[in-house]
């Protein structure tokens, strides 16, 4: 070495803790990121094997060890339906009335106090909820539309945030525009805002709807059943479902088949990770073609 | 001051342009759109009401000393929601204590240290944590998580409050990423500059400037990943063995327990309407409702980030 | 003749900004009032107290009389909707909705329930010769609206006010955002508009001021501190704050 010219031992220390630190926190997202990786392959290759056309569209028998699942495929489906029936009109119109409509004032920020709570509520709790109002108060049963009305109000948060965040985004100017050519308060919102709001509005209901599917807590005294012969006939019948399905039979049917086990977490997560994948298309497509 | 509910008690929502500025035929409309704002408050009243409609009754039916026992058996009549409170305590706070790492330092990798594209494969990786079914980390817990702590740890069983833990500390990360990395978005970039400007490392500045200026968003993050937790149902349920009974010391994380919410979602199939038992399964709704009251009331307190108004500039 | 009389007006916003304080301003049907002075000095406000576009929730007090064809707009029984498609306004950016050139003209007709489309076809085409631009845009007109150039959006802005049937055209700043021959292209529009509409024009700078005005009012910190016929102002002020506004000591 030079002489004169001595490495400055704070800089280096400086710089062992810097990489020291940097390396840390890299290891720390891994250890966030690759579980949830190795999981997601894992449940596709343990239950690839099981995924046939029989698995995806016959009855299950034998006490659910052989067969297949499709009345809980079915009900999965009514039930996101349905729920969307309710929670995708009646969030979107609250989304609206607070990005558009709500003054600044003590009972905006009381309904966002409320939108909060709702979204905090513990998935078992909305489950009573459903079960002493809808199921016994009135007097709906067990059934599809008890379940239905349940996840409505439990993703209706979901739906309401992004739904408002995304019709804010859209520019103050073309609302003025609007009003200044003789639109009414509605006709801007519904002709110019919400339009150009949609994508962002269109990923909140995926996502909501995601949850909704997912979810087993709320639908476990509101609507499931255990077995069912045939699939529901009406909302108010009870149904078979995937996440309950997937409940039953990894803790309560004796010498289940393991493949079945994951080939039906694999149909539940192609589900939900699908609509995943729905809201990220929306949202690339949306912002390619974006104007503003 | 009143708190904002009272206060609005007494003063009805007034009427703006957008209720003005209407055709006879919007005003249906409009008054529709305003009813459905409002409905979320009914919701969250609905609930409530509800919930102490079937539940108070168990304070009279199921007696306060035996409420607040330590056994609950309630074959036998015994209704103490203690060891359930406890277990949901312990199992949530290991888990938060294991989240609150991971979350915060996965936010601040992919805030302050990531560059664009690895960001852009982190985030979705993160948002579909966020959206698998409990159910379905409870499975994996069973077939996975479970035999593995049992061997790695040598316990009796993997079935265990340790093992509810960590899939809760995964269930509630997305949450903490999420609000945590916002918050540092928000920290204006001419801090870090100005620190980097003095000669600070990248982890200096991250963690002496960066962290601190974020710390009330960073702090509500930690807290509705508290919420998260202590609410989730199906995944704590499958792995920890369904165990209620009152911890005798730390090492009760290593045996099985039982929260809460999994004395609910797995009792409330069997029991009578309206017997004793449905009454507490409710009473103890109540109480799981008024946790998150709480700690939702508080973390948005904590960080009352001012609505920022879009750009309105016409001239 | 008189098209719009201002009478003791009063703007006071929500913060506390006075921004128009007691103006009193009489507006010709036919000629081009020019409203000139810096920033801050009220011109936008005024503009949108003429069509009601102010935000409710922005605005704490406004008190006087805008009696436009006699009538008092401020009256809350007078429907704004219907006042703005009397009362049109071209903004400074221009802002094309977000929709194709031909929805944004036939924008404000579509509002009023006119789907016809052979009316609206005519409208659409009338208003946009009128904006002097249908030479430019005729074979592209379901083309988007942002794709034109910025002084063709201006003028499509134009066209999207006629396009109503105004009485009344406020233009706050057109030609800011405008390269000189855009710029040019509108004033020149303008001054044979003003032969149909009466118009109100609020220049960019003084040069413009003076080029445009048939009448010309000089507003500062919310006053209007004079107004006069013709080019007088740039002549002969007589307000000591109107000359060196005009001589360029401050602005
Ligand atoms: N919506 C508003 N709320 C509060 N103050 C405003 C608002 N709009 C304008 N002002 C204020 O009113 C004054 C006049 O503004 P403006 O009418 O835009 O003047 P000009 O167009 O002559 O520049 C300014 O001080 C401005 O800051
Ligand atoms: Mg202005």
């Amino acid at each position: 070495m030079e002489d004169g010219i001595k490495p400055n031992p704070i800089l280096i220390s400086s710089h062992r803790q810097e990489t020291a630190s940097l390396w840390l926190l890299r290891l720390i997202t891994l250890m966030t990121v690759l579980p949830i990786l190795a999981v997601v392959i894992y449940i596709m290759v343990k239950g690839a094997p099981s995924i046939s056309w029989e698995f995806i569209t016959a009855f299950p028998r034998n006490g659910m060890r052989e067969g297949g699942i499709w009345p809980a495929i079915v009900g999965t489906l009514y039930l996101t339906l349905g729920t969307a029936v309710f929670s995708v009109p009646l969030g979107i119109a609250a989304g609206i009335y607070l990005a558009e409509y709500a003054p600044e004032n003590r009972w905006t920020r009381l309904i966002r106090i409320a939108i909060i709570n709702l979204a905090g509520i513990p998935s078992v709790v909305y489950g009573l909820f459903g079960l002493g109002v809808f199921v016994l108060f009135l007097k709906f049963g067990t059934s599809i539309l008890a379940s239905c009305l349940t996840l409505s109000i439990m993703t209706l948060p979901t739906i309401i945030s992004t739904t408002e965040e995304a019709l804010r985004q859209v520019p103050y100017s073309f609302r003025a525009v609007s009003r200044s050519l003789g639109a009414t308060h509605w006709q801007t919102t519904w002709r110019i805002v919400l339009p150009q709001a949609m994508p962002g509005v269109l990923t909140g209901v995926i996502l909501g709807l995601e949850r909704a599917a997912g979810e087993t807590a709320p639908i476990l005294f509101t609507g499931v059943s255990f077995f069912l012969p045939q699939l529901p006939q009406s909302v108010f019948d009870a149904t078979m479902a995937l996440p309950y399905h997937i409940f039953v039979i990894s803790t309560s049917v004796p010498g289940m088949s393991v493949q079945i086990q994951y080939g039906t977490v694999l149909v539940l997560l192609f589900f939900v990770l699908g609509m995943n994948l729905l809201a990220s298309l929306v949202r690339v497509r949306a912002r390619a073609k974006r104007q503003w | 001051m009143l708190p904002t509910w009272v206060s609005c008690l007494f003063r009805p929502p007034n009427e703006n342009d957008c209720m003005i500025e209407q055709t006879p035929r919007e005003r249906p409309i409009n008054l529709l759109v305003k009813a459905s704002g409002y409905s979320s408050i009914l919701f969250v009243i609905l609930i409530l009401f509800f919930l102490l409609r079937e539940g108070l009754p168990a304070v009279a039916s199921a007696d306060l000393s035996s409420l607040f026992g330590t056994i609950w058996y309630p074959i036998e009549g015994y209704y103490g929601i203690w060891p359930l409170l406890f277990g949901s305590i312990i199992v949530t706070i290991t888990a938060i204590l294991i989240a609150i790492p991971l979350g915060i330092g996965t936010s601040l990798y992919i805030s302050e240290v990531a560059p664009v594209w690895i960001k852009n494969i982190l985030k979705p990786i993160i948002e579909i944590l966020a959206g698998l079914p409990s159910v379905v980390l409870g499975f994996i817990g069973i077939q996975v998580a479970a035999p593995l702590l049992r061997e790695g740890l040598n316990l009796p069983t993997g079935l265990s409050g340790l093992t509810g833990a960590i899939l809760l500390a995964f269930i509630a990360t997305p949450t903490v990423v999420s609000i945590s990395e916002d918050a540092l978005n928000t920290v204006p970039a001419s801090y870090r500059q100005a620190a980097l400007a003095l000669g600070a490392t990248r982890w200096q500045t991250l963690w002496n400037i960066t962290l601190p200026a974020a710390k009330s968003g960073v702090l509500t993050a930690v807290m509705l990943g508290i919420g998260r937790a202590i609410g989730e149902t199906m995944a704590v349920m499958m792995v920890t063995g369904n165990a209620p009974v009152m911890p005798h010391g730390l090492d009760a994380i290593f045996l099985p327990i039982r929260t809460m919410t999994a004395t609910i979602a797995s009792e409330m199939g069997e029991v009578a309407t309206g017997s004793p038992h449905y009454q507490v399964l409710f009473f103890i709704g109540i109480i799981l409702f008024l946790f998150s009251l709480t700690i939702n009331v508080v973390a948005s307190w904590v960080s009352t980030r001012g609505l920022k108004r879009s750009e309105r500039s016409l001239s | 003749m008189d098209k719009i009389v201002i009478e003791h007006l009063n703007l006071k916003y929500q913060d506390g900004t006075e921004s128009l304080r007691d103006v009193n301003l009489t507006i010709a049907a036919n000629a081009i009032t020019v409203l000139f002075g810096p920033a801050g000095g009220g011109k936008s406000s005024l503009l949108r107290v003429l069509n009601r576009l102010n935000d409710r929730s922005d605005v704490a007090a406004l008190t006087g009389k805008v009696l436009l064809n006699g009538q008092n707009i401020l009256d809350p029984e007078v429907n704004p909707v219907e006042l703005r498609r009397k009362v049109g306004i071209v903004f400074s950016r221009p802002v094309p909705l977000p929709l194709t050139i031909y929805e944004n003209v036939a924008y404000g007709l579509r509002l009023m329930g006119e789907n016809r489309k052979d009316r609206l076809d005519q409208a659409v085409e009338q208003a946009l010769r009128e904006a002097v631009l249908w030479d430019e845009v005729y074979d592209r007109l379901h083309d988007p609206a942002i794709a034109i150039s910025g002084g063709q959006q201006q003028r499509l802005c134009l066209a999207r006010v006629l396009a109503l049937g105004p009485e009344v055209i406020m233009l706050d700043e057109p030609t800011s955002a405008l390269d000189p021959v855009s710029t040019s292209k509108i004033e020149s529009l303008m001054q044979e508009l003003k032969q149909r509409f009466t118009i109100i024009w609020v220049p960019h700078n003084v040069q413009q001021a003076a080029r445009m005005a048939d009448y010309a009012a000089f507003f500062l910190q919310g006053e209007l501190v004079e107004f006069a016929a013709e080019k007088r102002l740039f002549v002969f002020p007589k307000d000591k704050r109107t000359e060196d506004y005009v001589e360029g000591k401050f602005g």
